[in-house]
């Protein structure tokens, strides 16, 4: 690992005057994204700023009827705990438990969660492989080489690396918000326009501005929360990367599908809303065969490569079961 | 060079020095120098950012970090480099063993350690971190009467290991499961004992071995 300068800083004024004055800082928070990484030397920093002792991005407000006010420090394994959003967003709570293992929910936090970088092989694997994310310009390996993992959705020929985190998808069926602190103040944007698809310049992966920190994330309170399930389907059971995933949320009158959300994870480079699927649903009665047309719907403009297309048929029964299990929540 | 731990400030290499000791006084080299001649590294102010001169901002550490933390009772005071991990730390320098290296990257749950009594893989937790904290690993567990806690005893009823590597991290992720409230079936220990591998495959038995343990905890 190359040696690099701590710095600890113990405010979000600290923060940001260390990201000032160290622009090539890495931020660590759980650190368990970018100290693998530093371990596997994709990432290389001269210098990590330590924000753990920053209490004010710890705070954690879910009072009942409220929005949803959680600290970019809050760990994973807390807010999966939360009783609110166990009962009144279970997308949430799942998407945060069937991530990891407990030892790595109690460790990471929700910032660093949302901003974990690709799984792709070639990417991890450092050196011997082309990758434009690590190596801008250097090629992308997965173009021909093992693609059964990687993107179907919002694919480039420079990239087609997956966006592996679960809560983000959850978060962008809510319709989250997050509040960025930055040399200007504090500023908030939709959480879905955090991510970027990789275009021509996949090293380029947020929104985030030089010297900003993401200091909370906010979830409005709809009454969509209730019936609503983070569905994840694994090569294993349990301590897996999704296949294919989904966050779904309903409002239902009787039987006919009042509004829906859908979102999927595992099978784009970002997380992935489908409005699609959403709009082909609203008016319809929920049955079977309107939940998998509705999962079909979300991969119409799927582009599979050597080996995922199985997860094309995999990710639209998994929406259709994921819209089968919220519906009994309603 | 994998490891970067450290010495302790107070213990250095005797005269005798084995292979594994001439390893570990390199790589602690230069914090165990700087130790050995003066107290842990001062902490520099940060350089004049655009703000007014702060003279409460953050710490910067060139080169070696002051770490003080409890371990399994025992308070420590050491100065590590950054780079090294709460696991290495441990097993190289504390000479602590019981937490195992499998995978190094988060991924086997062979090295979970508690620390303030939460369960965490100790390869992905960077030593800096424990600064200040409470450490628990698997020999903390041995009782003053030399009695086995009522996990190790429930591993050894019900023959859940084999060749016995993930058993330590096994056995301090059942403990954790089983305080957190997520021992209460088997399909509930599975899913909360999910990042524990045992490539011998005795999954059946630490599910039952933690199930006899969560009662007897519960009881006990």
């Amino acid at each position: 690992m190359r040696e690099f300068t701590l710095i600890r800083a113990r405010s979000g004024a600290q923060a940001l005057q260390a990201l000032a004055a160290y622009p090539d800082a890495r931020l660590m928070a759980g650190g368990t994204t970018l100290y693998d990484l530093m371990k596997l030397g994709v990432e290389r920093p001269q210098h990590v700023i330590d924000i753990n002792g920053v209490d004010e991005f710890k705070r954690v407000d879910t009072a009942a009827n409220g929005e949803l006010v959680l600290g970019s420090l809050a760990r994973m394994s807390d807010v999966a705990a939360d009783p609110r959003l166990v009962s009144d967003y279970p997308a949430l709570s799942e998407s945060l438990w069937r991530a990891a293992s407990q030892q790595l929910r109690n460790m990471a936090s929700l910032g660093g969660n949302v901003l974990q970088r690709t799984r792709c092989a070639y990417f991890r694997g450092g050196e011997p492989f082309a990758c434009n994310k690590r190596v801008p310009g250097s090629g992308c390996a997965a173009q021909d080489g093992i693609d059964r993992g990687h993107a179907l959705l919002g694919a480039s020929r420079h990239c087609s690396a997956t966006y592996h985190g679960d809560f983000a998808v959850a978060l962008v069926a809510f319709d989250a918000v997050l509040d960025v602190l930055g040399p200007n103040g504090m500023r908030t944007m939709p959480f879905e326009a955090l991510h970027r698809l990789p275009g021509d310049r996949p090293d380029l992966e947020t929104t985030l501005a030089p010297g900003e920190i993401i200091a909370r994330i906010r979830v409005p309170a709809t009454p969509l929360g209730r019936a609503s399930t983070y569905h994840k389907i694994r090569d294993r059971e349990s301590y897996a990367f999704a296949l294919a995933s989904a966050a779904v949320a309903l409002q239902m009158d009787g039987p006919v599908v009042r509004e829906a959300r859908i979102a999927l994870g595992g099978v784009a480079t970002r997380p992935w809303r489908a409005r699609e699927a959403e709009r082909a649903l609203i008016g319809q009665r929920l049955n079977i065969e309107t939940a998998l047309a509705a999962g079909f719907a979300a991969f119409a403009g799927a582009t599979p490569g050597h080996h995922n297309a199985f997860r094309i048929d995999l990710g639209a029964r998994t929406v259709a079961d994921a819209l089968m299990i919220a519906s009994t929540r309603a | 060079m994998t490891t970067h731990a450290s010495a302790e400030q107070s213990g250095s290499p005797g005269p005798q020095i084995d292979r594994r000791d001439f390893v570990l006084s390199v790589v602690a080299l230069a914090s165990a120098s700087s130790a050995a001649s003066a107290a842990p590294v001062p902490a520099a102010p940060v350089p004049a950012a655009p703000a007014p001169a702060a003279p409460d901002g953050p710490t910067v550490h060139a080169g070696s970090v002051p770490l003080t933390f409890v371990v399994n009772g025992q308070a420590r005071a050491l100065a590590v480099d950054p780079r090294t991990s709460a696991l290495d730390l441990l097993r190289e320098g504390l000479q602590l063993t019981g937490a195992k290296k499998g995978c190094d990257h988060g991924q086997c749950g062979a090295c979970t350690i508690h620390v303030d009594g939460r369960r965490v893989v100790s390869c992905l937790t960077p030593a800096l971190q424990l600064d200040g904290r409470t450490v628990d690993t698997i020999e903390g567990l041995q009782r003053p009467d030399s009695s086995l806690h009522p996990m190790q005893q429930a591993f050894i009823d019900h023959d859940a290991l084999q060749c016995g590597y993930c058993t330590p991290g096994q056995i301090m992720a059942a403990i954790a499961c089983v305080r957190e409230g997520n021992a209460t079936s088997p399909d509930r220990i599975r899913e909360y004992m999910s990042g524990n591998l045992c490539r011998c495959g005795a999954y059946n038995g630490i599910v039952a071995a933690i199930g006899q343990a969560a009662t007897q905890m519960r009881v006990g």
